[in-house]
C-alpha cells in the first residue's frame, strides 16, 4: 500500500479572505455541462440531503443511497436545541471572527483554523437558506427570528424551531431534495445500505451497495462519492445515536485507503436521561438547550433522602456554577460532562440507582411562568415524561453524560476531500471543524455548510478535468470483485450459527469502551481495551448467530455487519486514545490533567491532526500528522470560570 | 411483569401471513414496548428463529419509523405517543397485547411488522416545498413572520411522516399527513407564490395512492404529534380556493 500525503490545500492570505479567494481559484463545470457528471451521494441527513439538493439543482446528475426508507428518517431529525450563526440579530457582540474563536477555543485548539474560519463565515449564509425554504424557526411578535444562547458562548446566537430543530432543518433539505427527485436530477435509491467503495488506479470511482429488501448487492458507479454517513457514536452502543446509525461506510472507506482522524475525540453529551437497566437501547438526549434555563445540582449531602423539591438551596451544590463563575451552566459539553461524572464517582448522585445529577427548572419556572417554560422546551419535557413517569414541571430532571457525538472521522483537505480523490466526506462523518470538542448548535451548522455551501463549490475542481469521461462501466472488474467480497463477507456472516446475539457482542463491546475509553482513559484502561477487543472480534466470527437468508429483510445480518465493523473500528479509537498523550476536548487522560481536573494540553507535542492509515494490519496501523498552526488564534488553557 | 404477545408474522409480501403468540417474561415497566420486542427477539434468535422484523431507529418519538398497531390502536393506548416511547409501565401484569403493522392498502406489507410508507415521498415530490434554490436566499430577516403565524407552521411541520393517520382511518386516507406537509408551507409568507399550484400537485398526487376523507377524525386521536384535524379544513378550503386562483393568475378572469 502506498504511503498517504496528507495536503490540506489550505488557500493562501489572510484567513478572512482564503474561502472568496479559492471559490474563485477552483475550476468550474460549465452549466450546460453539469449534468454530463454523476455523484453518489450516500446519506440523507442534513450533509448528504442539502448536498444531494444543491448538486441537483446546479444541473449535476446525482444518485441518493440510504439504508432507510425514507431520506427524512436520518438521524439529523433527532437533533434539538438549535443551529449557530453569526448574525449578531442580538446586538450583544457576536461576529464573524467571534463564532470563529469560540468554535476553535470550544474545540480546545485541535481544529483546522482555516475550515473553522470558512464554517463561521458561512453560518450566515445557512440561517438565510433555511428561511427560504420554510424552516419555521421561532419568532420573536415582530416577526423576527429569535436566538438563544449556548453552550461555550457567552452571546445568544442559537436559531431553533422549539426542541426540534434539526427535524426542521432536515425536513428543509429534505423537501429541496425531493423538488429535485421529481425533476429527475437525483435518483433515490432507499433502503439500499453502502457496503464498500470502490477504486480504481487510487480514485474513487462508486460503491457496492446491498438492497435491505431483496438482498441483491450491486454496484453504483459515478464520477465522484460523498459520505455523508454520520458518526460512529454506536461503537460504544448505548449512545444517544439512533439504533441504525454506524460507521461502516466510513470504515469500509478507510480499509480502502481514506485516512481516518482522531478517532479518540467523542463527545459526551452532559443532559442526557440516565440509563435505566440493562435492557435499554440507547440513551435520551435532553437538548443542551435546557441549561439556559435549567441549573445543575447535587445534594450537598449525599445520604440526603429528601425529595428533590424539598431540599433547599443552602444544601444544595450548584457544581457547575461554583466551580465556573463566568459560563456557570453554560460550559462546554465536555466540562460539563467531567464534572457531572465527578460528582457521581464521589458518591453524590441522585435518582434510584443513584447514577444521576439535577437538572432543575424550579427557579425559571417561578420566574417565566410554566408557559414560558412549555413554548421554548414542550416537547423536551414530554419526551422525558414518557421515558421515566416523572413530571419535569414537578420536579427536576435526572440527568447523565452519554455518548453523543464525535469529532473524529475521516480526514478531508481544504475541499472536504479525503486523501483519495474522488472521495468527498460531509458531515459527522469528516473530522475537519469541530477539533477536539463540538459546541453545542454547530453540528448542524456544518453538516449544512458542508451540503448547501462548501461541496459544491469545490468539487467543481475534481470534475472539471474530467469533462468527456464517462463513470467506469459497473462490469468492470474493479466493481465485480469489490461485488465478491461483499458476497463474501455476507455470506460467512450468515453461516457462523454460532450462540450468541449480533446485540450481545454489541453490549459488550459498549461496555469495554464506555469503561476504558470513555470520559475518563488511563494507560491501564486503554491496554485493557486493546486486549479485550481483538478477543470479543475474534469471538464475534466464531459464534455470533445470524439466523434467516440474505433474499429477504434480515434486520439481524444488517447488525452483524455493523458490529463487524465497529470491532475493527473500536481497536483504532483506542489506539489513537493511547498514542495522543495529552488531555484536549472530549479526549481525557487521567495521566494529563490540571490540578483542578481540568484538561492538560501538551500543545509543543501533540498540536496536530492524528490520520490513520490502514495497512491490512489492525494491530499495527501507520501514524500520519498534519501540523495545526494557529495564525489567527492565540492558544491558551481554556478557561470558562 | 408478564405479557403474552399475539403478533403478526408474515415471511415477504405475497406471503398468507398469520398471527403468532409469545410469552414474555421478566419485563420491566420501564422498558420501552420495543424494548420488549427487542428482548423477545434476542430469545427467538437464540432458539434457532427468525426475530421479528419492525421499523425503528430513533428511539425517541421523532423519526417516524416505528409504526405498529398495539390492541388495535395506531401507536398503542397513550395519546400523543409513538410507539417507542410507550413504556410498559402503561400495561397491566399479564397483559394480552395484539401487535400488528400498519394496515392500509397504500401501506403494503414488507415483512413482519414492516410495511412500504413511499406513497409518502411521493406525495412531498409532487409539490411539498418551497422552491429557493440554494444561495438565492434573501436576508433571514427580510421575511417577517407573525409569531403566531410562525407557531401555527411549527405545529403542522411537527408531523413526522410515521402513518399512524392512515392505518388509523376507516377509509386509509392520508389527508392529515398531507394537510400538515402543505400547511406548514402554505401558511407562511415564503410559501405564498407557489400555494395553490402547490396545494393541487400534493392532493392530486395523495388520491392516487390513498382513501377518501369523510371527517372521521380518527388520524387526530392516532397522531402521536397530535397533529390537529384543523389542518385539513385549511387544506380543503385551500384546495377550493386554488381552483379559482389557477385561473386568475393565468390571467383569465
Amino acid at each position: 500500500m502506498s504511503t498517504i500525503s496528507l495536503d490540506a490545500r489550505i488557500p493562501e492570505g489572510p484567513i478572512a479572505d482564503k474561502w472568496d479567494n479559492h471559490k474563485f481559484a477552483v475550476k468550474l463545470v460549465n452549466p450546460s455541462n453539469r449534468r454530463k457528471f454523476k455523484v453518489i451521494v450516500v446519506g440523507s441527513g442534513l450533509g448528504g440531503a442539502s448536498a444531494a439538493a444543491t448538486l441537483g439543482e446546479l444541473g449535476y446528475e446525482v444518485e441518493l443511497i440510504t439504508f432507510h426508507d425514507s431520506p427524512r428518517r436520518a438521524h439529523s431529525i433527532a437533533a434539538q436545541g438549535g443551529i449557530n450563526g453569526a448574525k449578531n440579530y442580538r446586538n450583544d457582540g457576536d461576529s464573524v471572527y467571534r463564532l470563529f474563536y469560540d468554535t476553535v477555543k470550544g474545540g480546545d485548539y485541535r481544529a483546522r483554523e482555516a475550515n473553522v474560519y470558512r464554517l463561521a463565515q458561512v453560518s450566515v449564509n445557512i440561517i438565510d437558506q433555511c428561511v427560504a425554504q420554510g424552516v419555521p424557526f421561532a419568532r420573536e411578535y415582530g416577526g423576527l427570528l429569535d436566538n438563544r444562547s449556548f453552550g461555550g458562548a457567552q452571546v445568544s446566537r442559537t436559531f431553533y424551531a422549539r426542541g426540534q430543530t434539526g427535524q426542521q432543518l432536515l425536513l428543509g433539505a429534505y423537501q429541496a431534495l425531493a423538488r429535485q427527485v421529481h425533476l429527475g436530477n437525483v435518483t433515490l435509491h432507499n433502503r439500499t445500505e453502502m457496503l464498500d467503495l470502490v477504486l480504481k488506479d487510487g480514485k474513487a470511482v462508486g460503491i457496492v451497495g446491498r438492497d435491505l429488501i431483496n438482498g441483491e448487492v450491486r454496484s453504483f458507479s459515478g464520477h465522484a462519492v460523498v459520505l455523508a454517513t454520520g458518526g460512529y457514536g454506536n461503537v460504544f452502543y448505548l449512545s444517544t445515536n439512533a439504533k441504525q446509525s454506524n460507521a461502516s461506510a466510513i470504515w469500509r472507506a478507510h480499509r480502502r485507503g481514506a485516512a481516518l482522524a482522531n478517532p479518540c475525540y467523542t463527545q459526551i453529551h452532559p443532559t442526557c436521561i440516565p440509563a435505566s437497566d440493562d435492557f435499554q437501547s440507547k440513551l435520551t438526549l435532553m437538548s443542551e438547550s435546557l441549561r439556559n434555563d435549567g441549573r445543575i445540582w447535587v445534594p450537598k449531602d449525599p445520604s440526603d433522602t429528601r425529595p428533590a423539591s424539598q431540599i433547599p438551596d443552602a444544601d444544595r451544590d450548584y457544581y457547575l456554577e461554583r466551580r465556573y463563575p463566568a459560563f456557570g451552566n453554560l460550559v462546554p459539553r465536555d466540562v460539563a460532562s467531567r464534572a457531572s461524572k465527578k460528582e457521581v464517582d464521589e458518591g453524590r448522585g441522585v435518582g434510584p440507582l443513584k447514577n444521576g445529577v439535577y437538572l432543575d427548572f424550579g427557579a425559571s419556572i417561578d420566574r417565566l411562568g410554566r408557559h414560558a417554560i412549555e413554548e421554548r422546551y414542550g416537547n423536551l419535557f414530554q419526551m422525558y415524561d414518557r421515558i421515566t413517569g416523572e413530571d419535569p414541571y414537578q420536579m427536576p430532571m435526572r440527568i447523565y453524560p452519554a455518548v453523543h457525538y464525535t469529532m473524529g472521522g475521516l480526514w478531508v483537505d481544504y475541499n472536504l476531500m479525503s486523501n483519495v480523490p474522488g472521495l468527498y466526506v460531509l458531515g459527522e462523518a469528516n473530522f475537519s471543524d469541530h477539533g477536539a470538542n463540538r459546541l453545542g448548535a454547530s453540528a448542524l451548522m456544518q453538516g449544512l455548510a458542508d451540503g448547501y455551501f462548501v461541496l459544491p463549490a469545490t468539487i467543481g475542481d475534481y470534475l472539471a478535468p474530467q469533462l468527456g469521461s464517462e463513470p467506469i462501466a459497473t462490469d468492470d472488474p474493479v466493481f465485480s470483485e469489490a461485488e465478491a467480497e461483499v458476497d463474501d463477507r455476507v455470506r460467512a456472516l450468515l453461516s457462523v450459527n454460532g450462540s450468541r446475539t449480533v446485540d450481545w457482542f454489541h453490549r459488550e463491546l459498549g461496555k469495554t469502551l464506555w469503561d476504558n475509553c470513555g470520559m475518563a482513559r488511563s494507560k491501564e484502561s486503554l491496554e485493557q481495551a486493546l486486549t479485550d477487543i481483538p478477543t470479543l472480534r475474534d469471538e464475534f466470527h466464531k459464534d455470533v448467530r445470524v439466523n434467516g437468508d440474505g433474499e429477504s429483510l434480515n434486520q439481524s445480518l444488517e447488525k452483524a455487519g455493523r458490529v463487524a465493523d465497529f470491532l475493527e473500528f473500536g481497536e483504532l479509537m483506542v489506539r489513537d486514545a493511547l498514542h495522543r498523550e495529552e488531555s484536549c476536548g472530549g479526549h481525557f487522560r487521567v495521566e494529563h490533567q490540571t490540578e483542578e481536573g481540568e484538561a492538560l494540553r501538551d500543545d509543543e507535542d501533540f498540536s496536530y491532526v492524528g490520520a490513520w492509515e490502514y495497512t491490512g494490519d489492525l494491530a499495527n496501523p501507520t501514524l500520519h500528522k498534519e501540523p495545526l498552526d494557529f495564525e489567527s488564534v492565540k492558544l491558551a488553557q481554556r478557561s470558562y470560570k | 411483569m408478564k405479557v403474552t404477545l399475539k403478533l403478526w408474522r408474515q415471511d415477504g409480501p405475497d406471503a398468507k401471513g398469520a398471527f403468532a403468540s409469545y410469552d414474555v417474561d421478566d419485563v420491566s415497566p420501564d422498558m420501552s414496548f420495543l424494548e420488549l420486542i427487542d428482548v423477545l427477539n434476542e430469545r427467538l434468535i437464540t432458539d434457532g428463529d427468525e426475530p421479528v422484523a419492525f421499523d425503528h431507529d430513533c428511539r425517541e418519538g421523532i423519526c417516524g419509523s416505528c409504526s405498529m398497531m398495539i390492541n388495535g390502536r395506531a401507536h398503542g393506548p397513550e395519546l400523543g405517543t409513538a410507539t417507542c416511547q410507550l413504556h410498559m409501565r402503561k400495561f397491566e401484569d399479564g397483559a394480552h397485547i395484539t401487535v400488528e403493522p400498519w394496515r392500509a392498502r397504500a401501506f403494503p406489507i414488507i415483512k413482519d411488522l414492516c410495511v412500504d410508507r413511499s406513497a409518502f415521498d411521493r406525495i412531498v415530490e409532487a409539490g411539498g416545498y418551497i422552491t429557493a434554490p440554494t444561495g438565492t436566499a434573501p436576508d433571514a430577516n427580510l421575511i417577517l413572520v407573525p409569531k403566531e403565524v410562525a407557531d401555527a407552521a411549527m405545529d403542522a411541520a411537527a408531523c413526522i411522516g410515521c402513518g399512524a393517520c392512515v392505518a388509523a382511518c376507516p377509509n386509509g386516507a392520508a389527508q392529515l399527513f398531507t394537510a400538515a406537509k402543505l400547511q406548514h408551507l402554505n401558511l407562511l409568507p415564503q410559501g405564498q407564490p407557489e400555494r395553490w399550484s402547490r396545494t393541487v400537485a400534493m392532493v392530486d398526487e395523495m388520491e392516487q395512492w390513498f382513501g377518501s376523507c369523510t371527517n372521521h377524525g380518527e388520524c387526530e386521536a392516532a397522531c402521536p404529534k397530535e397533529i390537529s384535524i384543523d389542518f385539513i379544513a385549511l387544506l380543503n378550503r385551500d384546495y377550493i380556493r386554488a381552483q379559482f386562483k389557477q385561473r386568475r393568475l393565468a390571467g383569465q378572469k
